[in-house]
């Protein structure tokens, strides 16, 4: 994915050459060009064209966002509810991420989401020990953990 | 009503979502019943008190000096160190035997902690 962004930094500089202009809108259209050749010889390359990748990565981060803002509007209405109907614990999370900064990223992600927050990795970053406000609806945190994080990490990793 | 007016009230709106926020991190803080469910109301809700101010100052100085990129970089530095700290907090206070509260349900983690310590200190004999 580097090598592709440096490929298209590289066509993008030979057409400021090509047409002796150094601003940033013959950058650009340069860098578009570069793009749209890229995207021409894709068959070359072994893995995806890092366009897709760059999609998944803003997919991402809005994904964050948005379990920012649904996690506050849990936490909200646990704290300031009369009465405090909370039922916290700790489950295990088998993952299937192998490097480390996919693990940091899922963390991170889990720290974010309504209502877990993790306690511990593992030390054969196999599993994780999260700390979960309500319990009860461990299943649900667990499928959705599953499902929209880890997909997503992998989308951008692999 | 002029453009001027509108950026104000959006500024209005986010600082006043921001400090709510915070005020209810505190809330939190003070009602919740031990140090793990405490940290959920720390790291969430301060981390998004925190980045709608930073994001309010970022609006309401954009008229008159343009994009301030500091602010930018204030925001993405909240929103990456603030889970991995309360993450840290609530796992040193794990394994300094901080318990957890009585009326939690379930606890995974007590096991592992133990078969550690269990090992650390067959090491040492």
């Amino acid at each position: 994915m580097a090598f592709q962004l440096l490929l298209n930094l590289i066509i993008a500089f030979t057409w400021m050459f090509l047409y002796s202009a150094w601003d940033l809108p013959s950058f650009i259209i340069g860098f578009l060009v570069g793009m749209l050749i890229l995207i021409i010889v894709r068959r070359f390359f072994n893995g995806p064209l890092y366009i897709t990748k760059i999609y998944a990565v803003i997919k991402l981060i809005l994904l964050f966002l948005k379990e920012l803002v649904l996690s506050n509007i849990t936490v909200i209405k646990q704290v300031l509810q009369p009465k405090l109907a909370i039922k916290p614990g700790i489950f295990a999370l088998h993952t299937d991420l192998e490097s480390d900064w996919e693990i940091t990223l899922l963390s991170s992600l889990i720290t974010l989401t309504p209502g877990t927050l993790v306690v511990d990795v593992s030390n054969d970053q196999r599993t994780l020990y999260i700390h979960a406000m309500n319990i009860d609806d461990i299943e649900d945190s667990i499928s959705s953990i599953k499902n929209t994080f880890e997909k997503a990490i992998m989308e951008v990793s692999r | 009503m002029s453009e001027n007016e509108i950026t104000n009230v959006i500024v209005a709106i986010l600082v006043l979502a921001g400090t709510f926020l915070s005020l209810v991190t505190t809330v939190g803080l003070l009602r919740l019943p031990d140090i793990y469910s405490r940290s959920h109301a720390a790291s969430k809700s301060a981390t998004l008190g925190v980045m709608l101010i930073l994001l309010a100052a970022l609006i309401f100085f954009y008229q008159d000096y343009g994009l301030d990129a500091r602010l930018i970089l204030g925001i993405i530095f909240v929103l990456i160190t603030s889970p991995v700290a309360g993450h840290l907090i609530s796992r040193a206070a794990y394994y300094s035997g901080v318990p957890l509260w009585e009326q939690s349900v379930q606890d995974d983690l007590k096991e592992v902690v133990e078969e550690k310590k269990r090992s650390a200190s067959n090491a040492k004999q």
